[in-house]
């Protein structure tokens, strides 16, 4: 088990192992969200109240979980960069941030798309909104530190402490607003309750969020075998893998 | 590092709050001589209010509505301005290196020089405001209560901006970059102070804000030091 973790932390291990977890994941997350897709768009009934336009929740609800979990990964990432100074750690936060940057985007747009049919607004100061808008600009925040220092890994401290800053701050930030102003629906999914959506709506949400995850796991192997190459590429193996 | 192993020659010992003093006392007479600095922040508040009648409309009621919101995102904004500032000098002259070098703990002495930005900036802020709010029509009632926010809550912006200002102290602009980090991280002291300000205008009771605001500096000034000690190190030594 720790010889495993320890060689998680060579760069040369990390990207063999990248390379062979990889197919599995791409062939996972295609299934899923093919199943997902065609199951959520033309099988799964209309809401009897929003009528099709519901159906935005099936790229809406994964993408804004999505968002939330990258930065948890980032944050989890950091703090084993920051502790045990293992470099692959900070190679997956920075992967992992433009990603989780465009996902909360992505939850920002659908949403937006979706409120003017069921709220009849593009924007509203709802709690949950802005606690996604403000978490957007800590992804950009994050990006644009890192970007500042360069394209080598200088800033790579400096980008850690920012987003365990960060990690701490997502649920003040949250509860703050919440008190603030609410108007957006609960959660669709928690771990205690059963859904309020009959199952053959919320089971290929499920498809559709695992297929999210699935997705994201792969780009994230992928992209970091690419980093992985990129910062290494001064080193004997990567040079021999190049010729 | 290895200093700590072979000790080179027996460091006078000063206790902690001997060298807390000091550096208050330093700071406080770097900003002595340093002149009118510290008005900078409270002109730019001023302006700023300024501008709004200008841009929105002079008609009081209007004014009234927006003036606790407003005077907190002026003073936000001019406490942002001034932490750009913060370790700069310091780290041009090298005494950030001897800050790093002290063998008391620096988070004590990020705490410090904390404290002094929060005289010299957040509290004239919070004196201010009152003033300023006359211009915006604000009711002379709820000045009690928008000082004891301001005070309350520019604190905690100080402790925040300074991780901020700590992790982009190397970089040569860090000013815009600054604002980027600090701002998302800055709004729910602004939700709860400019909350107490309305609350209080509205006849309820501005405790459950002031509370929590109460709330966010206690784990500032218990977090904060450490990550803005963290950050120095890194911004120093890569």
């Amino acid at each position: 088990m720790w010889t495993f973790v320890h060689k998680l932390g060579s760069p040369k291990w990390c990207h063999a192992l990248c390379a062979r977890l990889q197919p599995g994941f791409w062939i996972a997350a295609g299934l899923l969200l093919a199943v997902g897709a065609v199951w959520s768009l033309a099988f799964s009934p209309p809401d009897y109240q929003m009528g099709d336009s519901y159906r935005i929740i099936y790229v809406h609800v994964p993408a804004a979980i999505l968002a939330q979990s990258v930065f948890v990964g980032m944050a989890l990432a950091s703090a084993v960069f920051l502790i045990w100074k293992i470099k692959v750690a900070d190679m997956a936060a920075t992967v992992m941030a433009p990603f989780g940057a465009a996902m909360t985007f992505l939850g920002l747009f659908t949403g937006s798309l979706w409120g003017v049919p069921t709220w009849g607004t593009w924007w509203t100061w709802d709690a949950r909104l802005t606690a996604m808008l403000i978490q957007l600009f800590l992804y950009i925040g994050v990006i644009a530190l890192r970007g500042a220092y360069g394209r080598d890994d200088q800033g790579a401290k400096a980008v850690a402490v920012l987003t365990l800053v960060g990690v701490v701050n997502i649920p003040i930030i949250k509860y703050s607003v919440v008190w603030w102003n609410t108007l957006h629906q609960p959660a669709t999914f928690t771990l205690t309750e059963r859904p309020a959506m009959p199952a053959s709506m919320w089971v290929p949400l499920l498809i559709m969020v695992l297929g999210f995850y699935s997705f994201f796991i792969a780009l994230t192997l992928y992209r970091l075998r690419n980093e992985i190459m990129r910062r290494e590429s001064r080193t004997r193996w990567v040079q021999a893998l190049a010729d | 590092m290895s200093s700590r192993e072979m000790p080179v020659a027996t460091p006078t010992r000063l206790g902690w709050a001997h060298v807390c003093l000091a550096q208050l006392r330093r700071e406080l007479a770097l900003a002595r001589r340093r002149g009118g600095d510290w008005l900078n922040p409270l002109l730019f508040l001023a302006l700023v209010v300024v501008l709004f009648p200008l841009g929105i409309s002079p008609q009081p009621a209007r004014l009234a509505d927006v003036a606790p919101g407003l005077l907190w995102v002026a003073a936000l904004l001019a406490m942002l301005l001034s932490l750009d500032a913060l370790f700069r000098t310091d780290h041009a002259d090298g005494t950030l290196e001897q800050m790093l070098l002290a063998p008391q703990p620096l988070p004590l002495l990020c705490l410090t020089k904390v404290v002094v930005h929060w005289l010299l900036t957040g509290v004239p802020l919070a004196l201010c405001a009152p003033w300023l709010g006359v211009l915006l029509s604000l009711p002379a009632g709820a000045a009690p209560v928008l000082i004891g926010s301001l005070l309350l809550g520019s604190a905690t912006l100080s402790l925040i901006g300074a991780i901020g200002a700590a992790l982009t102290v190397g970089l040569p602009r860090g000013g815009i970059l600054l604002s980027l980090l600090i701002l998302p991280l800055y709004i729910p002291v602004l939700i709860f102070g400019a909350g107490a300000v309305q609350t209080a205008l509205a006849g309820g009771s501005a405790a459950p804000a002031m509370a929590l605001l109460g709330a966010m500096l206690a784990l500032a000034v218990a977090g904060a030091p450490f990550a803005i000690a963290g950050a120095l190190r890194i911004s120093v030594n890569g």
